[in-house]
């Protein structure tokens, strides 16, 4: 695909040059392991979990969050543009026993979204869990605290950047 | 100033407690009546109109000490007399960043990780992992470590599920339970140690297979457990099931619907006892469970009881499932023959160079994995459990997250819990049956 060409039939290289993204709610879809995943932004996520629930995914089994600060080139659905956070949710639909999981960019500029609460009290943990060791803020959610960590701990421990501890370790014999 | 200086302005921590009843919003107060409650704050306020002021309300701590919170769970319950009518659970004392550590560990050293998280059934999470290591290896381990897994993992069930009938007699003052639990429990772990080497924690599930073939004689350690245990259950029903006092004191205590089942995440026993008949191992099934002949327990009131009830017929059911085992259990390889992910037998290691610096490569650097992310989840005694693992291609996940049954399961508390009488907290948290390592990981 050289520039000239582009340059030619620019219409016919659009076509071409448009990727091939499947849609699934209207959200671009791919398949990871045999596993269904939809990509969702931060705008469009809290509508299409209602569509999700009136459509029986009744349960939100599992939400977390990803540091992606030293991976920040890995494979996302084609259109979806990386960003440093990522919140996974999975979902369940018990009727036709299908799984579902969202993944969702979020900045690291302005590390918010919003809360799933309303429609899926079950994630009241999972966010703030998420929101302690990611310091992504859950707009919506009733009580947004830290729930692993002590309340005055500093800091997002599973975030890339969040020094950890170590203890040095110390050989007795080196020095003689 | 730092970046995480910086992230902390940006956040804004409030206190974990329980807040007194004039400062918590109105929809938050009516949330005690009902887990899937949605209500606007401008209802509840008109709602709340209707009731009569509680000024006689007292928030009072129970544990992280307390003998019945089974380890360092420690609930604030505000109660009115000894009504309880809101319950936070507060969690975070067994915290150790185990989802940190386990970025650090080779794939092949997850499993000593995780094992350490629910420590009444460790075999569970070491499969989540193994299994979700697998499907990013895209590896299919042969037949027999599939039911050798099959197998010990339902014994594991059984060991568990005995625990939980220890604690539970414990928990509501029929000590001599405690005893009979412990009793055969500790045979259950005796075949367990036999075949893994530990009681607990055994690191015996590993990506790409197990770590060691069934030992000689496996076979009468199961039946002697076989044999020994249908008698031993069937004094448990006459020391408790058919006890007046047992069922006065758990039957219609701390009842949940399915929908709040299902609006707040809750799987395994406690879902179940609902009456929705929701068991992974059935309606999707991993390892061998599509082969094997095993009925779903299910319960009809939701209550204290009826979890009780559904974890001593599991136990029943999964008996079924080892005798299954035990005749299906086919010949071959305990581990995958993939040289990539396998180290090689220690008798190679003596004569062979290249197979000594292979397995020097394989425990000291690990095996790469394909960059890609996946969840598998399965049944353990406590509902889902299910494990994510994101690689980038090197040899150590860059994330490992574990969706913890209890951890979620905990959630049900303030709902189980509400206009409960305090001593029937013990109850219902022992029902809930609870592992704060997996709470807090």
């Amino acid at each position: 695909m050289s520039d000239g060409g582009a340059v030619e039939n620019g219409e016919a290289q659009e076509v071409i040059a448009e990727p091939v993204v499947e849609l699934l709610y209207d959200m671009p879809k791919t398949i990871s392991h045999g596993q269904t995943v939809l990509h969702p932004t931060r705008e469009n996520y809290a509508s299409l979990l209602k569509k999700l629930h009136d459509d029986g995914y009744l349960m939100i089994v599992d939400l977390c969050g990803v540091d992606y600060l030293k991976h920040f080139d890995r494979e996302i659905a084609p259109g979806i543009q990386a960003e440093r956070f990522e919140v996974v949710v999975n979902l369940i639909n018990h009727r036709e026993r299908s799984r579902l999981r969202l993944r969702i960019q979020v900045p690291e500029t302005d590390p918010v979204m919003p809360s799933a609460y309303d429609l899926y009290p079950g994630t009241e943990a999972m966010e703030r869990e998420t929101f302690d060791m990611f310091g992504i803020v859950f707009e919506g959610h009733p009580d947004l605290t830290r729930i692993l960590m002590p309340e005055d701990w500093v800091g997002h421990p599973l975030r890339k950047d969040y020094d950890v501890g170590r203890i040095p370790v110390q050989f007795k014999a080196a020095n003689r | 100033m730092t970046a995480i200086e910086e992230n902390v302005h940006q956040t804004s921590e409030g206190a974990q407690e329980i807040l007194p009843r004039d400062v918590v919003s109105a929809a938050q107060r009516l949330r005690e009546l009902g887990a899937v409650l949605r209500i606007s704050e401008a209802e509840a306020l008109e709602a709340e109109l209707e009731r009569a002021p509680d000024d006689e309300t007292m928030i009072i701590n129970m544990g992280p000490q307390h003998p019945s919170t089974h380890g360092v769970l420690r609930l604030m319950l505000e109660l009115q007399g000894e009504t309880v009518l809101r319950c936070k659970p507060i969690i975070g004392y067994l915290h150790t960043g185990m989802e940190r550590t386990g970025e650090d560990l080779t794939y092949l050293q997850g499993p000593t990780n995780v094992t350490r998280m629910d420590y009444a059934s460790p075999l569970f999470t070491e499969l989540a992992f193994s299994l979700t290591v697998e499907k990013l290896l895209e590896i299919e381990v042969p037949e027999r470590a599939v039911w050798i897994r099959t197998l010990m993992t339902e014994m594991n069930r059984i060991s568990s599920h005995l625990l939980f009938m220890a604690t539970n007699g414990m928990d509501l003052g029929a000590v001599s339970m405690m005893l009979y639990g412990w009793r055969e429990r500790e045979e259950a772990l005796r075949f367990l140690q036999e075949v893994t080497g530990l009681r607990m924690n055994h690191n015996y599930i590993r990506p790409g297979g197990v770590a060691a073939d069934l030992p000689d004689g496996w076979r009468d350690g199961v039946l002697r457990l076989l044999d020994m245990l249908p008698d031993r259950l069937a004094e448990y029903d006459t020391l408790l099931t058919q006890q007046p006092i047992w069922r006065e004191r758990l039957q219609g205590v701390g009842v949940i619907t399915s929908e709040e089942c299902l609006a707040l995440g809750i799987t395994g026993p406690i879902l179940r006892s609902t009456g929705y008949a929701w068991d992974l191992r059935r309606e999707m099934p991993y390892l061998a469970f599509d082969q094997l002949d095993f009925d779903v327990v299910v319960g009809s009131y939701g209550d204290c009881f009826d979890r009780y009830a559904i974890r001593l017929a599991e136990i029943h059911e999964s008996m079924k499932i080892v005798r299954q085992c035990l005749e299906k259990m086919p010949k071959g390889d305990y581990r995958i023959q993939d040289k990539k992910v396998t180290p090689p037998p220690r008798a190679r290691i003596d004569e062979s160079m290249e197979a000594l610096i292979h397995h020097f490569k394989i425990f000291t650097e690990g095996f790469k994995v394909p960059e890609g992310e996946a969840y598998v989840p399965i049944e353990s005694p406590r509902g889902e459990l299910g494990c994510y693992i994101v690689s980038d291609g090197s040899s150590t996940p860059y994330r490992m997250h574990v969706r913890a049954p209890s951890f979620v399961n905990l959630q049900s508390l303030p709902h189980l819990m509400h206009g409960s009488l305090v001593a029937d907290a013990v109850a219902i948290i022992s029902s809930v049956d609870p592992i704060l390592g997996e709470v807090d990981r």
